[in-house]
């Protein structure tokens, strides 16, 4: 009873933090930009399927796994970081001063040609991830199954949120990020450079897809173009959930996520699965819509 | 004038029903087809434009009202054999406008706790919805579940589908042309305007939502009774984003404008048939290059007439 307790506990935690990770991405945009960057979880597809190709490249080449690992997750974060940018400057740029409808409809518009590009390009079938890191038990008590996997995903997820922290909170480039965030008009008459901001909140968001792309592809070896739609849906609940455009509340939304997904498949049914995040989310909305960690501010005319 | 618009409507009626005959007989099975698909969709986008256009209000969950529709009205015709009544074309007009009426409920019931949030969370939360539905339809044995339900008599033939179009084009057209259109468009320009002129927001909107549930519902009950098939992957998410972009390309609150991007979103797979496999790469494509060119749409608010009076005056 306890030991499955534990062990959901650790599923939870090791697939919260890859919506963590993608919430983040999320989040980030929406606090600077308000709207919902539907292609974010395109990004995501296509920094797994970035891994792919780099893993099955460099494999031969390299020997050592610590080594392979690194270089493809920074390979994916450098690959979703171009494609970011291509999508905002040619997609969302151009719509910067437009009503929000229309870049919401853009959005959903780069997010369907991403994922049907990816169908052509990658094919429909799934592909299999290569294991870049051999699989090793290391608590292998009765029904308590804790491996390095979950580890390597669980710590390399915690670093880059805390780095992320850190910039965020201790540079200059996140205090302007912070005042882009808070009112971008009069970051702009302040002297902030805000495209270079959206930019740079852009890149920070992509990449961090990347990393959590590699991380999924590591825990869960079956990816397909249309990979990111759900992981993307329930990124975007859990952003939600912790109140979109906060930070903090991204991190600890993805968390809870997906404990509560682990919980839901192992007490109620493995169909519920994907029901239980928009469960949450309506739930969310209904009695608290600005989410856990949200400041609710009124329209005024 | 009341006799007048009943001539209307009777010849309307028989213009449509010589036609079905017309074209039974003249014109190839395929091709009639493709003009029924029209129809279908014809409907569809100006349901949605009622919610999108009009009210401003984002919905993502429309093909899901839709499956509702379908399932209900399929699910009097073929699973509960009530009796031999709802296998004629009487009968399964009988059970799509049931059909429907189970759409506006649903559509209200899921109107009324999401339509008080706005844009983007409007649009996730009935894109939520829209997966919900189509979950319930899986998780129903018997409906069929994931299998679908087959055997579904096909009667939507051309009279009923285009009966339809002009039914729910004159009812739309009505309704934007009363106080409950005028109050509805207020809330599009400007809800804290509107508020504080009087406007119960919330209601128009709902009003506005169920109307446009119910007229998907149909659309759904008419698709159910062409195909004779149903399953719940007919009513994917994709099917949604095809209604949101037919309402985008004709323009956004312009009823002409909906019956143009219904149809040129059903023509174009057939006509793209050729590119088969890009078909889905190159309608993200317009719609991108639409909201970065023409953000408007291809008729912006306009009705299709309002454009031609203003050259011919000018």
């Amino acid at each position: 009873m306890l030991q499955a307790f534990l062990q959901n506990i650790i599923n939870g935690l090791a697939q919260g933090s890859v919506y963590a990770l993608v919430a983040l991405g999320y989040t980030m945009v929406y606090g600077v930009l308000q709207f919902i960057n539907f292609a974010h979880s395109d990004i995501f597809m296509l920094g797994a399927f970035a891994g792919f190709y780099l893993a099955k490249w460099l494999s031969p080449a390299v020997s050592n796994p610590i080594f392979l690992l690194v270089s493809v997750i920074l390979g994916s974060m450098a690959f979703c970081v171009a494609v970011g940018l291509t999508v905002e400057r040619i997609a969302y740029r151009p719509l910067r001063s437009a009503p929000r409808l229309n870049v919401l409809i853009t959005a959903i518009g780069v997010s369907l040609f991403l994922e049907n590009l990816g169908q052509i390009v990658f094919g429909a079938d799934p592909q299999v991830f290569p294991s870049l890191i051999a699989t090793q038990s290391l608590l292998g008590g009765e029904g308590l199954v804790l491996n390095n996997i979950q580890v390597i995903v669980v710590i390399v997820s915690l670093v880059l949120m805390v780095l992320l922290h850190w910039i965020v909170r201790h540079t200059k480039l996140g205090i302007a990020m912070r005042a882009v965030s808070f009112d971008i008009e009069v970051a702009n008459l302040m002297g902030i450079p805000t495209d270079t901001i959206i930019i740079f909140t852009f890149t920070i968001g992509s990449s961090l897809a990347g990393a959590a792309a590699i991380l999924y592809g590591l825990s869960y070896p079956k990816i397909e173009p249309l990979l990111g739609v759900m992981i993307g849906l329930k990124a975007f609940v859990a952003a939600v959930f912790g109140g979109i455009g906060n930070i903090m509340g991204a991190a600890v939304g993805g968390i809870v996520l997906g404990l509560a997904e682990a919980f839901t498949v192992y007490y109620i049914s493995s169909t519920f699965r994907d029901a239980i995040a928009f469960g949450i989310l309506i739930f969310i909305l209904l009695f608290r819509p600005a989410g856990l960690f949200g400041t609710f501010r009124r329209e005024k005319v | 004038m009341k006799i007048f618009q009943v001539a209307i409507l009777l010849g309307v009626v028989a213009l449509l029903w010589g036609l079905n005959f017309f074209f039974e007989e003249n014109i190839n099975p395929y091709i009639l087809r493709v003009i029924i698909n029209c129809g279908i969709g014809m409907i569809l986008a100006m349901s949605l434009n009622l919610v999108n256009g009009c009210a401003g209000q984002f919905s993502l969950g429309h093909a899901g009202f839709m499956g509702v529709g379908a399932y209900m009205s399929a699910t009097i015709t073929t699973v509960l054999n009530l009796s031999p009544f709802f296998q004629t074309d009487l009968g399964v007009g009988c059970a799509i406008v049931t059909g429907g009426i189970a759409a506006a409920i649903a559509g209200y019931l899921v109107g009324l706790p999401s339509l008080r949030l706005k844009g983007d969370y409007l649009a996730i939360v009935t894109l939520g919805f829209g997966e919900i539905i189509r979950i319930c339809f899986l998780n129903i044995e018997s409906v069929g579940g994931a299998r679908g339900l087959s055997g579904i008599p096909p009667k939507s033939n051309f009279f009923w589908v285009y009966l339809w179009v002009v039914i729910t084009f004159v009812a739309l057209l009505r309704l934007l042309r009363s106080s409950y259109g005028r109050a509805i468009l207020s809330v599009r320009e400007n809800e804290i305007a509107a508020e504080s002129m009087g406007i119960d927001i919330s209601r128009y909107k709902i009003v506005a939502f169920v109307v446009s549930s119910f007229f998907a519902g149909i659309a759904g009950g008419l698709f159910a009774h062409l195909q004779s098939f149903i399953d719940p992957n007919s009513f994917v998410f994709n099917k949604s984003i095809e209604a949101v972009i037919m309402v985008v390309i004709g323009g956004m609150g312009s009823l002409s404008g909906a019956i143009f991007g219904g149809i040129i979103v059903s023509l174009l797979p057939e006509l793209l048939r050729v590119f088969e496999q890009y078909r889905m790469v190159i309608f993200p494509l317009i719609l991108i290059i639409l909201m970065l060119v023409r953000p408007m749409g291809l008729l912006g608010h306009k009705e299709i007439w309002e454009i031609f009076r203003k050259k011919a005056s000018s």
